[in-house]
């Protein structure tokens, strides 16, 4: 494992082990209490979605779906809904808080049997979807309580600044 | 390969299975058809499309258009692996040699005793080469030749193995899947040489073509899609294209920089061969990453046909379909090569569908462009591929600016093109048959949205930058065609839409009967000049295999492998949705896992036998 990818896990290890303490059930309610440019998390700290009533969605929202269409899709099927290859992530996440989905991400999961191939790669090193990877979380979580549909949302909140920079700095 | 040496083979191969049964008596009438058949198939089914023009036409004629209807399930047989299952079994003699996806088992059954296992080998793999393999685990086949089954294992082994005990002859590595690259492709075996190429443009990896030998697996060239002359083994001023000579480095001078290191092309379609030029033929596919403002130029030579000698793999022509590829157009499918008349002379044809849904038809000798049009009335990415030799954009494809996501640009959704990525046809081969001189092409009938972005390469990681969405044409709700197309005019003849893409490649016979597979599970026959509906069957799985005949023991059978997978598999697994319908649009389209689920198994079927 090169360094890159263990600053990747050991960052969402510090995250993940606090948000785990004051986890009251998987993954938790999802609403949003706080937001910080743009970028809302719920009442144990981590990172969730914001849909407005008018069907409007957070900016990581949007980008999570942007960027789960380009690396996950090609497996978990459009939309998180699963197909033959891998299982439906809007399903999965029902029953995943975010430090177990972070620690699958980064590190892989496997299930090979006589019969079933079923392999998660470790993408803990590719920047084009650990620069991305909350919003990938908080698209997914959107999509596994039913607060976002199928398929590209609408309407989202604009890019901030702080997102911008964030994105050049981590994809280098 | 020489008929004689074959029919050795076969002699004893028969004896060994069968142990002086009927077999040996049936031995020399089963030679008619070598594994150098290149004209069509006949008793046997020898090699991947059934003879080395890739026809995918037998000239059996027990089943008709008159009794397909009466067709029954002989034997079935299972693989034991649930996962897509492309391409076709191979059949010598007495022999049904069976191949299977990852872990990539291959099995020789006895056709003289129901199926029994002569033997099976299942290469031990590493697991971490699964998800480096874009789309599912598929392997589309194996090859036969100078006694051996040659298989292109997923880790990129190519394994040579002795076709009467399962023995491992030799195995040699030909790329790395640590950077991405995996084997899927089924190896062409001609004379003394077996040929393979390459997945991985998702990933990055620079495409190739390779001839090793039969006899021990020593590399005896290979020919890269991309980099320096002595890469590609382009001869500039010799090496034609749209009738002029390449100049030097005509593939490194179209990329910036070093990009063409990491610039895919890779070549995981089918091969053909002919023996009048001794030239093989195959298809380059997409350029990496799917972001195409991150890599400017024409990227050369991906999205081209290539013509090669066979022996020494010097280019003779190449065509360039795609230039600077905007939408995941790859250039892998099959390269079907036929003797028509073309403007009232004979001439020697290469007709080829292109996944950006245009239909060429080329002289294969040279390399002269005939005919490009659309096979499908909902492309529209492109209005037409100028067909004048004396503009400065000959043979190129005039793309409209709206569906063009260069012009659109980063981060900008381009909506409404088509076809999709996997496009009008992917790479679930066509048949043709000299009987109607008619092409019997399965197809997808689906368009897409498009955001390409910036990404970063990172060695063995996808290396994709674009995001879409797939959906119907407006107004449509099937997903599929099966066609029968004239390549001389350029023209459907007779186009039967289907619910879901048509995944599986056809076969046609010169009992006047096509055949094909659907992503529901049916094996159909229609009849090849009407398109008629003749019979259907429900096997136990979606078929993305490619259906085959074979003669044994007096009687035809066709099979054709299930197992529902691939790329069809995970786009269409939980339905299609508009994303234009608007908010509150609930349903969407069928959604493939509520007709078929996971499965791998071989279905048989013949006339009743009484
Ligand atoms: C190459 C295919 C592939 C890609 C790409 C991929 N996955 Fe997976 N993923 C799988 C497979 C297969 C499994 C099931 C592994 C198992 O059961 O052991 C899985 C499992 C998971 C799980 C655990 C599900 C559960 O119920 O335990 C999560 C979470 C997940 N993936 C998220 C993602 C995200 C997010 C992405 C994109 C950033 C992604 N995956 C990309 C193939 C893939």
């Amino acid at each position: 494992m090169t360094k890159c990818a263990r600053i990747f896990i050991v960052a969402c290890m510090l995250t993940c082990l606090t948000a785990g303490l004051v986890r009251a059930e998987k993954p938790g309610d999802p609403a949003a209490v706080s937001s910080e440019d743009g970028k809302y998390a719920d009442k144990d700290g981590n990172p969730t979605y914001k849909v407005g009533s008018d069907g409007k969605v957070d900016f990581y929202s949007y980008i999570g779906f942007v960027r789960y269409s380009a690396n996950c899709l090609q497996c978990h099927g459009p939309d998180g809904l699963g197909s033959t290859y891998a299982p439906s992530l809007v399903d999965s996440l029902k029953n995943l808080d975010y430090s177990e989905v972070m620690a699958i991400v980064a590190g892989g999961k496997k299930d090979v049997s006589e019969s079933q191939q079923l392999v998660m790669p470790a993408l803990g090193e590719n920047k084009n979807v650990m620069c991305f990877i909350d919003a990938i979380y908080v698209y997914l979580r959107g999509r596994s309580t039913g607060a976002i549909g199928r398929g590209r949302p609408a309407e989202h909140e604009p890019k901030t600044d702080a997102f911008t920079k964030a994105e050049d700095s981590c994809m280098g | 390969m020489k008929r004689t040496s074959l029919s050795g083979l076969l002699m004893t191969g028969a004896l060994l299975s069968s142990v002086l049964s009927a077999s040996v008596l049936l031995a020399p009438g089963v030679m008619a058809q070598g594994a150098t058949s290149s004209d069509a198939a006949g008793k046997d089914w020898s090699t991947p499309a059934g003879s080395m023009n890739s026809q995918r036409f037998s000239t059996l004629n027990q089943i008709t258009d008159q009794n397909v209807g009466k067709l029954q399930v002989a034997w079935t047989f299972s693989t034991g692996v649930l996962r897509g299952h492309e391409g076709a079994p191979l059949v010598i003699g007495n022999v049904m040699y069976v191949h299977a996806p990852f872990p990539n088992t291959v099995f020789a059954l006895d056709l003289d005793h129901d199926g029994k296992i002569l033997w099976k080998y299942e290469p031990k793999q590493d697991p971490n080469v699964i998800p480096v393999m874009c789309c599912d685990t598929v392997n589309r086949g194996v090859a036969y030749g100078d006694g051996k089954i040659f298989l292109h294992q997923a880790d990129t082994t190519l394994v040579a193995l002795d076709a009467k005990t399962g023995k491992v002859a030799w195995t040699v590595k030909t790329d790395d899947p640590a950077k991405g690259a995996t084997g899927t492709d089924a190896p062409l075996v001609v004379k003394d040489k077996v040929y393979v190429g390459v997945s991985g443009g998702e990933f990055g990896v620079r495409g190739w073509f390779a001839a090793y030998s039969v006899a021990d697996g020593k590399q005896v060239w290979r020919g890269w899609s991309m980099g320096p002359d002595s890469d590609t083994l382009i001869q500039p001023g010799k090496t034609m294209n749209l009738g002029k000579p390449v100049a030097a480095d005509s593939s490194t001078a179209t990329w910036q920089g070093d990009q063409w290191k990491i610039g895919g092309g890779d070549t995981w379609g089918w091969k053909s061969y002919d023996p009048k030029t001794n030239l093989i033929f195959y298809g380059s596919g997409n350029p990496s990453t799917w972001n195409p403002k991150q890599r400017p130029g024409d990227n050369k030579y991906s999205m081209t046909i290539w013509a090669r000698d066979a022996d020494t793999g010097s280019v003779k022509w190449v065509y360039q379909m795609t230039p600077h590829d905007e939408w995941d157009y790859d250039g892998v499918n099959e390269m079907v090569l036929t003797d028509q008349e073309f403007d009232g002379k004979p001439r020697h044809l290469l007709v080829h569908f292109d996944r950006n849904g245009f239909g060429y038809t080329l002289d294969r000798d040279t390399g002269e462009l005939l005919v490009a049009q659309k096979y499908d009335p909902a492309v529209n990415w492109a209005s037409k591929v100028d067909m004048d030799p004396k503009s400065a954009t000959y043979g190129r494809p005039q793309v409209l600016p709206q569906y063009s996501t260069e012009h659109n640009g980063e981060d900008t959704n381009s909506t409404n093109i088509c076809p999709a990525a996997l496009g009008t046809k992917d790479e679930q081969p066509s048949a043709f048959s000299p009987r109607t001189g008619l092409f019997y092409v399965p197809t997808n009938h689906v368009c897409m949205d498009y955001e390409p972005f910036r990404v970063s390469y990172t060695a063995g990681q996808p290396y994709v930058g674009a995001t879409l969405s797939m959906y119907p044409p407006k107004g449509e709700t099937n997903m599929g065609n099966f066609i029968a197309w004239d390549a001389t005019k350029g023209k459907i003849v007779w186009s039967l839409p289907e619910q879901f893409s048509v995944w599986s490649g056809a076969l046609a016979t010169a009992g006047n009967v096509v055949f094909y597979g659907t992503l529901e599970g049916y094996l159909k026959a229609v009849d090849a000049k009407t398109g008629k509906l003749l019979y259907k069957f429900k096997t136990p799985s979606g078929i993305i295999g490619n259906v085959m005949t074979y003669e044994h023991g007096g009687h035809q059978y066709v099979a054709v492998l299930s197992g529902v997978g691939g790329w069809a598999g995970i786009g269409l697994a939980a339905g299609l949705t508009d994303p234009h319908a608007g908010l509150g649009a609930v349903g969407g389209y069928a959604a493939l896992n509520q007709y078929t689920s996971l499965g791998g198994a071989l279905t048989v079927f013949a006339l009743p036998q009484n």
